[in-house]
């Protein structure tokens, strides 16, 4: 159930002030790894701050989530960068007037909306599980698509990482296909 | 205030159960041997100097080697123990892989961070291993949830009142204990740390550092085999003794089978490693979760 007492506010507030903090910190350093991390600190911030909404399994799964984008990030930040450790300090920005201009304007245009809307008030009350329901609000008419929309995720990824390696089957096992074992730079695992 | 400190302890004492299981085969004196080395190497490490080197990112790496026994006891705080967890949300198992999963990202920091080629190779292997063993892992915890129609740890080992659920879920169970192995990088998942890359993550970590990072890991070894006790063994639940030493009991087994069985195999290489768990493991465990699915339709939980 979330708190809404002065100490829950002043958090949600420190959270927000590390958020931002950290976001802008996130363009500010100059190697790769402390934007990395800045950026996963600022994401750990907006998910304890769903914490503090009571919405449970959102926080967690939003710290999940961007956790292991972040390991991941740092693996693709070895296999493509030059520089990734900053220690000779390099721009990282691009296009930095026209970002910071529509940085800006979506900031402020989403503060003045979230301070001047007409919120509505609040019909029924806190559900016993919030997991429960918002699997059910999320999932309970729409399964069928999920699943196939899923599913077809999964496949896009997988043409699109099948069609970015250069080396195909006919070059693992033979123009037909008839080597026992697979001629990889790396030799190892299954035999497949 | 007592609960905190109480789950602190545990966690503490397992994770000392595990180093000391894993130095009694090759420590003077068995087991008893094996505690005193064990004592005597965390005081040493405490009044040893820590080390610097040039041009590191000190604050990411300080910031790893504190992360990594932080971590261990936050995972600690879920574990179901006589009924309750220390935190009990509607979202305890998400909770136990987030914090897995920010050990991903502490143990890579400690190995980016001291700007040396050894500890940044051990890094990057067990990013590898983290890769392989993620997916399995969450289904596996999955499936948990899934039996006891519930993500919240308590009503995980409530639901196992009449029947455990490795009777139903081994293939989860194992691949849960063998990702603990591997998220701890310890026996045959310890390439991270292995000596071919001179210590790899642990090369440049020394004093408090070093004391840190290897508490943090064998409490992680210990608390993942109560939660695996927890998840698949039943919990507390058992004849004649109360909730609380059957815990004790069933997690110390977990613990003790794995270190057996853990310095009985070799260390995988972790690029072998994830060929398994990509091609054997997701599927395995994506057939585990459906069998546990039909079983749920038919009501059998």
């Amino acid at each position: 159930m979330p708190d809404t007492g002065l100490a829950a506010h002043l958090l949600a507030a420190v959270l927000g002030i590390v958020a931002v903090g950290t976001g802008i910190a996130v363009f500010r350093v100059d190697s790769m790894a402390r934007a990395t991390f800045s950026l996963l600190a600022s994401f750990l911030a907006v998910a304890a701050m769903l914490g503090l909404l009571g919405l449970t399994y959102l926080a967690v799964v939003t710290a999940l989530m961007m956790t292991i984008e972040m390991a991941i990030m740092a693996v693709f930040m070895i296999m493509f960068m030059m520089n990734p450790a900053g220690l000779m300090p390099m721009t990282m920005t691009h296009n930095q007037r026209g970002s910071f201009v529509a940085g800006t304007t979506t900031f402020v245009v989403l503060t003045a909306g979230v301070w001047l809307v007409d919120w509505p008030a609040r019909g029924g009350s806190l559900p016993a599980d919030a997991t429960r329901q918002l699997g059910e609000a999320i999932m309970g008419s729409h399964m069928l698509v999920m699943l196939v929309i899923g599913i077809g995720l999964f496949a896009t990824i997988l043409a699109g990482t099948v069609l970015a390696t250069a080396r195909g089957r006919y070059d693992r096992f033979g123009a037909e296909l008839d080597r026992r074992e697979p001629s990889d730079p790396l030799p190892g695992g299954l035999p497949r | 205030m007592t609960a905190v400190v109480a789950v602190l302890a545990g966690a503490v004492l397992l994770g000392a159960a595990a180093a000391i299981a894993d130095r009694a085969v090759t420590a003077r004196g068995g087991p008893r041997g094996a505690t005193t080395e064990v004592l005597r190497s965390g005081v040493r490490l405490l009044v040893k100097g820590r080390r610097t080197t040039v041009a590191g990112d000190r604050l990411l790496w300080r910031t790893g080697v504190a992360a990594v026994p932080v971590l261990a006891i936050a995972a600690a705080a879920v574990v179901p123990v006589a009924g309750r967890s220390l935190l009990s949300t509607s979202a305890d198992l998400v909770w136990f892989n987030a914090m897995e999963a920010l050990m991903w990202a502490a143990v890579w920091l400690v190995g980016w961070g001291p700007n040396s080629i050894h500890p940044l190779v051990g890094g990057y292997r067990f990013l590898a291993q983290g890769l392989a063993y993620e997916l399995p892992l969450m289904f596996s915890l999955i499936t948990a949830g899934l039996a006891a129609g519930s993500l919240r740890a308590t009503d995980v080992v409530a639901a196992q009142q009449g029947l455990w659920f490795v009777v139903t879920m081994p293939v989860a169970f194992v691949v849960f204990v063998a990702s603990a192995a591997a998220f701890a990088f310890w026996g045959p998942f310890a390439a991270p740390a292995s000596s071919d890359i001179g210590g790899g993550v642990l090369a440049e970590l020394s004093g408090p550092d070093r004391l840190l990072v290897q508490v943090g890991r064998y409490t992680l070894l210990g608390v993942s085999a109560a939660m695996a006790a927890a998840l698949f063994l039943g919990g507390g639940h058992g004849p004649w003794l109360p909730d609380v030493v059957w815990t004790a009991v069933k997690s110390l087994a977990v613990l003790g089978a794995l270190v057996w069985l853990g310095r009985r195999l070799p260390v995988v290489r972790p690029d072998r490693f994830v060929d398994v768990a990509w091609m054997v493991l997701v599927p395995l465990t994506l057939v585990q979760a459906l069998v546990v699915a039909l079983l749920v339709l038919a009501g059998a939980y």
